[in-house]
């Protein structure tokens, strides 16, 4: 018999159902957990971790499907079978973007799963804007998306700075601590229904630029790696083996795309959807009004960065886009599609050469939009270093991080090499600045 | 002396590596020593040697590399260098000029472009085609792996070895040798898939070429697997002076700060203690424990008889595995009267020969009534030796196992390279679980494991029992466990840790990964579990941990499958009284085989054939895909449904129009243009094009474009595409045609219509991929049929950027004649499969639906798996042929992509048919169909009905699909055989 579909009622979010939820950001998700709290949600990101989490995962999952399903999978279970939760008075909510990919199926892994640990009176609820599934407890309404909104906003510009910060810092600690500190210090003021606004966003990311602007730093020059891929592996250390972690330790600075980069590309699939085969004029519109919504809001996201030159901005989501123009075709869209092509020349292009593209082992889409289009990438920008890391419960650390050594190691060459050649040409500028223009070596190189 | 010394040590997968380097650069020690995976032990040695010897005390610059060197370098703050950077550190200091570094190691395979933009390139999560694994194949061939170059030298021919994954190659080595191809030719066909896995898996693309040079163990020590790249390259690489050193020379060169050896030793001793891993409950808490688990362990046993106080009727059975033969005698009582275990060493043949030489003369008064064979080798010990009858595994170990248990439920068996479990439901074999193309849990793997740390296995497994903090390894591919197995040692877990770790890995990749259950309560509560693995007391015990119940192991756990076979020749012989046929001794000590080879006409596949004759219009024939050589095409069945989609789609191959106004357009038969191709034929017919398309696929097709795949990963299906299109290109094409597809065509049977991410946008990897694309007009646009409205105007749009002079009105034409073709060839192949349905149903044939996707029709993808089910007398009809009996229901999935929509509904349709049954189709590397096949088994489990997976890959022996299918016609005849005992 096919797993139970139990609806999350509106009577099952009065009685104050705890709705479980993965993590993927920390900072992100803390806020967005907040906004749905002061929606009437009452909202638990899920921070287990560990060897019980993906024994959960390969139990009660098909162990072929991809990464994320078994840890996102083995992280509800573990909670569940955790005894910490009402099983009678808990929900849990995941994601489903309605792609052709297989991340759309997750909700109906999980409902397998609880079925064989005999939870499958449990409600699951999918978060999605496609219609795909609805349920009568749970609905985003144009302000929580709003919220939402707002919260991932904060989130990208509190990571786009902090990533720029912490590998200089002179006083280690400074910078997480600063984001500890601003963590508080929006949840005090979403509980009193503060910072929502675009005008209070403006004025609070100036102050968080600044801050973080003012922490002391060195002046050196860290090899920077951008990290690119699939979307749960990129961000959430449950998924890459602590990533960042391990960059920390190597003395380079990385660089994350922001998650409005992929809420526009998810939008914009649509709109290029019905460009292509056709669709309802309406829908269209719908979509269009839809992104400029959100194109304001990373407007003011990359103001507020650009306002202290001491930080790279993001670039728009519109230049990022048309950095793929001749790549790799606006219809590919499942997954993170042509976006996770984009983001390696974005990356590149504003000085993050060395990239590391994280993806679950066999994730379809990456066949295409990330090893597929390697090749090309190096053919359209001469110098970008790419590394693709397979994530996988089995695949070691030890060999993840060999790779990525090499790929640091390749970078510092480069570096080196770049420094000489700065040199070689200062000193060609002295030497031509001393005969004048006038030897055989300058006329050679004029002619 | 101005300068300290420099020292580099590599430390590999297996060895160390040491060169020390003077002031003047001078190699003035080397030293080249395996480490067993004792890491820190062995470099404190070392290390403590080069400073008595080498160093006299005085500081000196070190630096380690190595991929087994980082975590005790970064422990022990001594530098570490990554090893492909300081291969090519050292390249660029021995070697300047060189363009291209191929350097194979232990377990990693590595190539380093050095010309141009530097690019490195190292073998992934995959560690096929490296040291370990040709070890591991010279295991199997039961030689060293320098006796192994030496016999390749030898060779005469090569087979195809499937080069992806040191599994699959296995798999297809181990048939060869069972079937009894020359050691030679296999050793030599091991080093070309080396040499495939080396250039599809790292190259990606970008030619090999200029000076190469070869580095590395593998390539420093055989001279033929350095002969073979040079062949398969097209040139001629050098092997230099200290090939073996590079890596430790870069190490050296890297080396700056100084330090005294004694310092790094203390602090590598330091580092050692600190070590942790993730570690699990150990087997057993007390020596108690282990007793009372011995205890009841040892009251399964079978009923066994002295052979000396015998005489009378006696039957023989012999389990011709993997790696084993297993053999054994019973009485007519069917007590155990002799067995033998032995290992095959490749060639089982002389050993079943002296065993029955020895029953012959050391037991004149036996009289054999009957013998029977199961297992890989069981067509070849049959026509052998006369052996009277043969079994299919699965029903050898269950007739064995019902006589320890006779209302058995569930039934493991673990062997060399195989699992094989199976429910029992009503006395009939019910659901059958055989490992695919992974042989992680199996004993070989253990096996290899031990031989590797320095113990033989029974030495090895005893280890675990004492183990006090089991390694957590999880489940999982070999390849993953041979790195999980190195950072365990690395951080500290010994031998009885490693040994107890291995074989809970064993059992939680057989539970977990073949079998896929939740629970105990899943497999029945009557379980017997047997196969060589379960002598293990270790792996027994972890199963039973893991499923928290006790299970039954017979005394013989290993020899089941021989005595199954020898209770099933008795049982035989009772039906049908006669005389055995088991050669004679005289017929025995007369014994002799000549082995030829040929090349079979009966089909477009030309399988190569070995045929073994033993005199006496005794032969054997191995190396066919399907039984038409065997059975002189007797027998088999011709009603196929895929044949007959393979007459319809060469017909359109056929159909070509060398005088159309357009000129020629290709299409590349793959993916998603293989069940459109009657579309888009008679579309770009109708606009007056010569419409070329690629031929099936072949592994020559596949060779030719395999260069350029970028992602080792990829199913095979999708990789095909690269040889497609450079076999259009060869025929001079300057137009492809090659759709990218987000959407299918909507059947209403599912929520969405949807091509998986590979099937709608491989076009986009080939023109990213390919240079040679680009030299013609690829047209790759983004193109929806589902649009039927939308579609002229789009594809109007496309085709005009390449042939200005097409009109909307022309599009509109070819489009309602390409919709118009398309419905034509649905409806045909409905009908045909109606007909055939009929028509087995009428001549009393099985009906097995085949279930896959559109391109599993391909013979190259397909493996000829239709051929040999129809070999075996059944009609074989498609998923699409039965599909549109269904309407769209919910299904437990999210059901949102066309072709996978079918498997859905024909599933659902076959449970309301009682003569049919369906065997699924899966391509290795397919993630959509983890979440199909799941979803297929339920709809056939909740109605009773069988569920049948074959995953298919490169890989070409079909004996595993053989003794799957075999077992699922076993298991229908007895459910008929029962039913009609029930109706009767």
């Amino acid at each position: 018999m096919a797993a139970r579909h139990v609806e999350f009622t509106r009577e099952m979010r009065e009685a104050g159902y705890t709705i479980l939820a993965p993590n993927m950001l920390d900072f992100h998700f803390s806020l967005m957990e907040k906004v749905f709290h002061l929606n009437g949600y009452n909202v638990e990101i899920l921070k287990n971790d560990g060897p019980g989490v993906m024994a959960e995962g390969l139990k009660y999952v098909h162990n072929d499907t991809c990464v994320p399903a078994l840890l996102v999978i083995g992280q509800f279970l573990d909670a569940l079978h955790s005894g910490k939760y009402d099983l009678n008075k808990v929900a849990l909510a995941i994601t489903q973007t309605g792609g052709g990919c297989r991340a759309s199926n997750y909700i109906f892994l999980l409902r397998k799963a609880l079925k064989k640990a005999g939870l499958d009176h449990i409600p699951v609820i999918s978060v999605n804007l496609s219609g795909l599934e609805s349920a009568s407890g749970f609905q985003i309404t144009v302000p929580l998306l709003r919220q939402v909104i707002s919260s991932l906003v904060y989130g990208d510009c509190i990571m786009h700075v902090s990533n720029q910060t912490r590998p200089y810092e002179l006083h280690k600690g400074d910078t997480d601590a600063l984001i500890e500190r601003w963590n508080a210090d929006l949840i005090e003021q979403f509980n009193h229904g503060k910072g929502l606004s675009q005008k209070e966003i403006r004025a609070n990311m100036e102050r968080i630029v600044a801050d973080f602007d003012a922490i002391e730093r060195s002046r050196e020059k860290k090899t920077r790696v951008g990290i690119v891929g699939e979307i749960y592996v990129k961000y959430s250390p449950l998924g890459n083996n602590h990533l960042e972690d391990f960059l920390r330790t190597q003395d380079c600075e990385y660089m994350l795309p922001g998650l409005m980069g992929f809420i526009l590309f998810k939008i914009d699939n649509r709109i290029q959807d019905i460009d292509l085969y056709g669709g309802n004029p309406f829908k269209k519109l719908l979509c269009t009004f839809l992104k400029r919504y959100v194109q304001r809001m990373e407007r003011l996201l990359i103001d507020a960065i650009a306002t202290r030159p001491a930080f790279v901005p993001p670039s728009p989501f519109s230049h990022t886009k048309s950095l793929v123009e001749n790549v790799i075709g606006y219809g590919c869209k499942m997954g993170e599609g042509w976006l996770l092509t984009a983001e390696m020349l974005e990356l590149a292009e504003n000085g993050y050469e060395n990239i590391i593209c994280a993806q679950p082992f066999g994730c379809l889409p990456n066949h295409i939009a990330g090893k597929g289009m390697i090749r090309r990438l190096t053919q359209v920008h001469p110098g970008i270093n790419i590394v693709p890391i397979d994530y996988d419960l089995s695949a070691t650390k030890v060999n993840q991080e060999n790779r990525i050594r090499l790929m640091l190691s390749v970078a510092g060459d480069a570096q080196k090499k770049r420094r000489q050649q700065e040199l070689l040409i200062a000193q060609d500028e002295a030497a031509a600045a001393s005969c004048g223009g006038d030897c055989a070596a300058c006329k050679q190189s004029a002619g | 002396m101005n300068e300290s010394l420099r020292i580099g040590l590599d430390i590999g997968s297996t060895t160390i590596k040491c060169v020390v380097l003077d002031d003047r650069d001078q190699i003035i020690y080397s030293c080249y020593d395996r480490h067993y995976s004792l890491i820190s032990q062995k470099t404190r040695e070392l290390l403590a040697r080069l400073d008595a010897d080498v160093a006299h005390g005085a500081p000196v610059r070190l630096s380690i590399s190595g991929s087994a060197g980082m975590g005790l370098a970064i422990g022990s703050h001594i530098p570490f260098v990554q090893e492909v950077y300081a291969t090519k550190v050292a390249a660029d200091m021995y070697l300047p000029g060189t363009d291209v570094i191929i350097e194979l190691g232990g377990e990693d395979a590595k190539i380093l472009f050095l010309k141009g933009t530097l690019e490195v390139r190292m073998n992934g999560s995959c560690a096929g085609g490296t040291g370990a694994f040709i070890d591991q194949m010279a295991t199997l061939l039961g030689i060293s792996p320098s006796q192994m170059n030496e016999e390749a030298a030898r060779a005469e021919r090569t087979y195809t070895i499937a080069s992806r994954c040191g599994v699959f190659a296995k798999t297809d080595v181990q048939p060869l040798l069972n079937q009894g191809a020359r050691r030679a030719d296999v050793a030599r066909s091991i080093f070309m898939a080396v040499v495939n896995q080396t250039i599809a898996g790292l190259a990606q693309g970008r030619p090999i070429e200029g000076n190469v040079v070869y580095l590395g163990g593998p390539l420093t020590f055989m001279s033929e697997l350095r002969a073979c790249f040079d062949e398969a390259l097209g040139l001629s690489g050098l092997c230099p002076e200290h090939s073996l050193y590079y890596v430790a020379l870069g190490a050296a060169h890297h080396a700056a700060e100084e330090a005294r050896l004694s310092d790094c030793i203390e602090a590598i001793d330091a580092f050692h203690s600190t070590e942790s891993y993730n570690a699990l409950p150990p087997l057993f808490e007390s020596e108690d424990d282990l007793s009372a688990f011995r205890a009841r362990h040892a009251q399964a046993r079978v009923a066994r008889r002295d052979p000396d106080g015998y005489a009378g009727n006696v039957y023989l059975g012999i389990d011709s595995g993997s790696t084993t033969i297993k053999s054994v005698v019973v009485s007519e009582d069917g007590e155990l009267l002799l067995t033998r275990y032995q290992s095959n060493s490749g060639d089982p043949v002389p050993h079943v020969r002296s065993f029955l030489t020895d029953l012959r003369t050391q037991h004149p008064d036996w009289t054999v009534c009957a013998g029977a064979v199961t297992g890989y080798g069981e067509d070849l010990i049959r026509s052998a030796f006369g052996v009277d009858f043969g079994l299919v595994e699965t029903v050898a170990h269950f007739t064995a196992a019902r006589a320890f248990l006779p209302d058995v439920d569930f039934i493991i068996d673990i062997g060399g390279q195989d699992i094989k479990c199976f429910k029992i439901h009503n006395g009939v074999i019910d659901n059958i679980f055989l490992n695919e193309a992974c042989s992680s849990g199996c004993g070989s793997f253990l096996q290899t494991f031990a031989n590797a740390l320095g113990y033989d296995i029974a030495e090895f497994a005893q280890l675990g029992l004492a183990a006090r903090k089991p390694v957590d390894l999880g489940s999982r591919c070999t390849v993953f466990m041979n790195s999980s197995v190195k950072q365990a040692q690395k951080d500290g877990a010994d031998v009885t840790d490693i040994s107890a770790g291995l074989s809970i890995s064993v059992v939680k990749n057989a539970l977990y990964k073949v079998i896929r259950c939740a629970s105990a309560q899943d497999l029945g509560r009557h379980i017997v579990v047997q196969g060589g693995t379960f002598l293990n007391d270790a792996v027994l015990r972890a199963f039973e941990k893991e499923l928290q119940t006790d299970v039954i192991r017979p005394d013989i756990a290993g020899l089941m499958g021989a005595y199954g076979a020898a209770l099933h020749a008795r049982a035989q012989r009772r039906l049908h009284p006669g005389e055995s046929t088991v050669l004679s001794l005289d017929a025995l000590t007369h014994f002799a085989s000549e082995v030829t080879y040929t090349r079979c006409g009966g089909c477009e596949n030309r399988c190569r054939l070995t045929i073994n004759n033993f005199g006496a219009g005794r032969r054997y024939i191995s190396g066919n895909r399907c039984d038409r050589p065997v059975a002189g095409g007797k027998a088999v069945s011709d009603l196929n449904l895929y044949a007959c989609k393979q007459e319809k789609l060469r017909a359109l191959m056929e159909a070509r129009n060398p005088q159309a106004p357009r000129g020629a357009i290709g299409l590349p038969l793959g993916l998603n243009l293989y069940e459109l191709l009657p579309f888009w034929h008679a579309f770009f017919s109708k606009l007056g094009f010569d419409v070329v398309v690629s031929p099936f696929s072949s592994r020559k097709l596949y060779i030719a474009g395999q260069a350029t795949i970028p992602s080792d990963t990829v199913c095979f299906p999708a990789k095909l595409l690269h040889g497609h299109v450079e076999w259009l290109i060869d025929q001079g094409v300057k137009t492809i045609f090659y759709p990218c597809m987000s959407y299918n065509l909507d059947e209403r049977l599912s929520d969405n219509h949807y091509n998986c991410p590979v099937v709608a946008y491989y076009p986009e990897v080939i023109s990213a991929n390919m240079p040679r694309v680009h030299e013609i007009d690829f047209i790759h646009d983004y193109v929806g049929i589902d649009h039927r409205k939308h579609f002229p105007r789009k594809l109007t749009e496309i085709l005009r950027r390449h042939f200005p002079d097409i009109t909307l009105a022309q599009v509109r034409a070819a489009s309602d004649a390409a919709y118009a073709a398309y419905d034509a060839y649905m409806a045909d192949i409905r009908e045909k499969g109606e007909e055939m349905i009929a028509r087995a149903r009428a001549q009393g044939r099985r009906i097995i639906v085949l279930i896959g996707r559109p391109y599993h029709v391909d013979p190259e993808i397909n493996h000829g798996i239709d051929k040999l089910i129809a070999g075996f007398g059944a009609a074989v009809v498609t998923e699409d042929s039965l599909s549109h009996h269904m309407k769209k229901e919910p299904v437990g999935v999210l059901n949102q992509w066309t072709y996978h929509a079918r498997l859905y509904a024909s599933a659902r349709y076959i449970t309301t048919q009682k003569d049919m049954n369906l065997v699924q189709l899966v391509s290795f590397g397919c993630g959509v169909d983890a979440i199909t096949t799941d979803e297929v088994r339920e709809i056939l489990e909740d109605n009773d009905k069988i569920y049948t997976q074959i995953k298919i890959d490169e890989i070409t022996n079909l004996g595993a699909v053989r003794i799957r299918l075999r077992s699922l016609f076993a298991a229908i005849d007895q459910q008929q055989a029962l039913d009609s005992a029930k109706e009767g």
